[in-house]
C-alpha cells in the first residue's frame, strides 16, 4: 500500500528501480490486472500509483525473498517522504 | 486525461537552441512564459526549482527522453510543453545517452493525483518506440502537433 501523499512519482520510482535492481531476482509489480518490471523506471510510471493504492509485487530468483522485503520496505516507509 | 490537456502548444519548441540540460530547461520555461502559460515573473524560479529537482535525479529514463519536472505553489495549473533537439542534450540519463526529446512538466503542488495522471500519460506515449521516433524526427512544431493529436486519439491501454 502507497503510504506517502505524492505516491509512486518519479523519484520513488527511480528509489524502487534502483533497490530492484540490485537483485537478480525477476521482479513485477502489479496493479489491479496491470504488471509492469520492477527493474523499469518508464513501465513503473505507468502504474500511476496515487496514495492509498495496493500493489502487489511478485519475484522470481535465488534471491527474491531478500528483493521483496527490501522493495516491501521500502513502500511501507513512504520512500522516507511526508 | 489527454496530452492537449496540459501540453501548451504555442509552446513547443522544434529544435531547441541550448546544448545543455540547464539551458533546455530554461528555454522550455521562458517559452511557456511567453505563450502565457507560466508568469514570466515567475519563469526565473521555477527553472531554478526544476534544475533543482534535476539535480537530485535525472529524469533521463532512459531512451532519449528526459521528462523534467517540478510541483510548486507558484503553478496554478497544470502546463507542459515539448522540447526536441536534433543534436541532443546531455542530461545524465540513466542509459548515459543524449536526449533528443524533452517533456516539461509543471505542476501545483496541492494536486499530486493529477500530476501522477499527467506523467502516466507521458510515459505511456513515450513507451512507445514509434511516438519517439517520430517525436525525434520532427521538425517543425506542426508535425509535433499533429503527433500530439494522433497519440491523444488512441485508447487508453
Amino acid at each position: 500500500m502507497i503510504k506517502n501523499r505524492q505516491g509512486l512519482h518519479a523519484r520513488p520510482v527511480m528509489q524502487f528501480v534502483d533497490i530492484a535492481n540490485e537483485y537478480e531476482a525477476a521482479i513485477s509489480v502489479r496493479k489491479g490486472d496491470q504488471t509492469v518490471d520492477g527493474k523499469s523506471p518508464m513501465e513503473m510510471m505507468l502504474l500511476e500509483a496515487t496514495q492509498g493504492t495496493s500493489l502487489r509485487l511478485e519475484a522470481e530468483g535465488l534471491d527474491a525473498t531478500e528483493a521483496v522485503e527490501a522493495l516491501t520496505g521500502l513502500i511501507e516507509r513512504g520512500f522516507d517522504e511526508d | 486525461m489527454k496530452l492537449s490537456d496540459f501540453i501548451i502548444k504555442e509552446a513547443i519548441i522544434s529544435e531547441l537552441q541550448a546544448s545543455d540540460r540547464n539551458g533546455a530547461i530554461r528555454e522550455l520555461i521562458e517559452s511557456l512564459a511567453r505563450a502565457g502559460a507560466v508568469d514570466p515573473g515567475d519563469a526565473d524560479a521555477l527553472a531554478r526549482a526544476v534544475i533543482q529537482r534535476e539535480n537530485q535525479g535525472s529524469t533521463g529514463f532512459g531512451k532519449g527522453v528526459a521528462v523534467p519536472h517540478v510541483k510548486q505553489d507558484r503553478v496554478k495549473t497544470m502546463v507542459g510543453t515539448i522540447g526536441r533537439s536534433s543534436r541532443g542534450v546531455d542530461f545524465a540519463a540513466l542509459d548515459r545517452a543524449p536526449v533528443y526529446t524533452v517533456v516539461l512538466l509543471l505542476s501545483p503542488s496541492e494536486d499530486p493525483d493529477r500530476h501522477l495522471e499527467a506523467m502516466e500519460n507521458v510515459f505511456r506515449h513515450l513507451q512507445r518506440d514509434n511516438f519517439r521516433r517520430f517525436l525525434r524526427q520532427s521538425e517543425t512544431v506542426e508535425q509535433i502537433v499533429d503527433l500530439i493529436e494522433e497519440a491523444d486519439e488512441m485508447p487508453a491501454a
